[in-house]
């Protein structure tokens, strides 16, 4: 399972590449892999800040719903539009062209509390 | 948990194997939306080994049948199947299923395999007739092989002219090497195809053999995600989902196969709601507003009261929109009627439409 050195990720799946104060979020390979063929990305909080943990949006594979977790808290300044024509880009590229949101980050120190990729790949076993 | 004679090559496949109706059945191989395409397109195989079979014999098998079977199984002749359900006593479904007939004096049914024990029970109860009984859920394999090239695909394998053969008849014939082998003209996708009712101890034989046959036609295993889609593409009911114990065939929109012209459980009950309507009726939608209806989501008028629960949903992998069945009240289920289902708290527009969704 592909799980990049260079990213922060969460229990919930959703891994974290910080810029500066500017986070991209998107789903593990893992992720995808389990959900399976992915039909749509709900995300309907841009422009809202939201806390850690808290929901930002929805991802749906043909069998099944599941929600999407900020990983720190921040405001969400982008929603990638290619998914909406493209959904499928979350299960081709997860960690390229897949990703789904731009925050813009209240406080980078608590980028720490999440998971590196060592932790990560012993979380999915 | 059961496993399949078949496990092992679902494995060596790289399937996603889940728990179903207590067997470890594969979800899906490649990707729940290319094999959907498969068996629309070309040819897919499916292990659905869970599926129950039951052999009833006897002079009066056929008295039994038309006393659980809401179907009238006297119209058909030998070789042909029908399908069936059979009324719980109380208005509800015990299960839906088909019912072979062999000749005058005996029967194959074949049951969902979360209800075998259910079903078995129930029919049990009705038999006081000196019905012969045998389940062969144990030792019988079920290989669904499905898709408009099915027939010219298999035709290598098999003494029985495929091509030829009627939806909904069966045949006789030797399959894959072996003899005496039950070929059925039936499915559950919409897409035509057949399927082999072989023994356990035969069917990874068939399995390999139905693969080389098949493979310059672009054969692939095909999984229960799949089998999901395309049925509900079809508007075809899942039992547990659609129809269950609380559900009525005529709501369920299964009059067509609930037939007053005999006696059989349930029928004055039955009767009385065609003749008088019932309140609720399962209808099909289609999303107009973007969204994917799901099991469980509640359904809702304009004016965002409750009106009903959707049973079954997905985006259809054909046409790509949310397509879905549930229960709305009467006044709710004409054709053209505009229904909102409740997804995450938000009204998505929908509206009722005819099946099947799938049309080719």
């Amino acid at each position: 399972m592909n799980i990049p050195a260079n990213l922060k990720y969460t229990k919930d799946h959703e891994w974290v590449s910080l810029d500066g104060d500017i986070a991209t979020v998107g789903i593990t390979a893992f992720a995808q892999s389990e959900l399976g063929d992915i039909v749509y990305v709900e995300i309907e909080t841009e422009g809202e800040t939201i806390e850690a943990e808290e929901v930002f949006g929805s991802v749906e594979a043909v069998k099944t719903v599941s929600d999407l977790f900020m990983p720190i808290a921040g405001e969400i300044i982008e929603f990638n539009t290619e998914l909406e024509s493209n959904p499928e880009l979350v299960n081709s590229d997860p960690y390229g062209k897949g990703w789904m949101i731009k925050v813009k980050v209240e406080d980078t120190s608590k980028a720490s509390e999440l998971l590196d990729a060592a932790g990560y790949a012993a979380l999915i076993g | 948990m059961k496993n399949t004679a078949l496990v092992n090559k679902h494995i060596a496949l790289g399937a996603k194997m889940v728990p179903f109706a207590g067997y470890n059945m594969p979800v899906q191989y490649e990707g729940v939306n290319a094999e959907h395409e498969t068996v629309r397109n070309s040819v897919g195989v499916f292990d659905v080994s869970h599926m129950g079979e039951f052999v009833l014999r006897g002079p009066k098998a056929l008295e039994l049948i038309q006393k659980f079977a809401s179907n009238d199984v006297s119209v058909i002749a030998d070789g042909k199947a029908q399908y069936s359900c059979m009324p719980n006593g109380k208005g509800g479904i015990v299960d839906d299923l088909i019912i072979y007939r062999v000749n005058s004096e005996e029967f194959f049914i074949v049951v969902n395999a979360s209800n075998i024990e259910k079903d078995w029970n129930w029919i049990s109860s009705l038999n006081n007739l000196g019905v012969e009984m045998e389940n062969l859920s144990d030792h019988y394999s079920l290989l669904a092989i499905q898709g408009p090239k099915a027939a010219e695909a298999m035709q290598s394998l098999t003494n029985v002219n495929l091509q030829n053969m009627v939806y909904y008849t069966f045949q006789y014939g030797t399959f894959a090497g072996i003899e005496n082998v039950m070929i059925s003209s039936t499915g559950y996708t919409g897409s035509g195809g057949f399927e082999i009712y072989v023994k356990n101890e035969d069917v990874n034989q068939v399995w390999d053999k139905v693969f080389e046959a098949g493979a310059s036609f672009g054969i692939k295993p095909i999984g229960l995600a799949a089998r999901d889609t395309l049925r509900l593409e079809m508007g075809f009911c899942l039992y547990g989902n659609d129809i269950d114990d609380t559900t009525s065939p005529i709501e369920a929109g299964l009059g067509w196969i609930t037939k007053f012209t005999k006696e059989f459980t349930d029928a004055e009950l039955l009767k009385k709601q065609k003749e008088n309507g019932v309140s609720r009726k399962l209808v099909a939608f289609e999303m107009i507003d973007r969204g994917i209806p799901r099991h469980d989501y509640l359904i809702k008028n304009a004016g965002g009261e409750t009106i009903g629960k959707v049973t079954s949903g997905t985006m259809s992998p054909s046409m790509k929109v949310g397509i879905g069945l549930g229960y709305v009240t009467v006044d709710n289920a004409a054709l053209d009627s505009e229904i909102f289902i409740d997804i995450r708290d938000k009204g998505i527009k929908a509206k009722v439409v005819k099946l099947p969704f799938y049309k080719k």
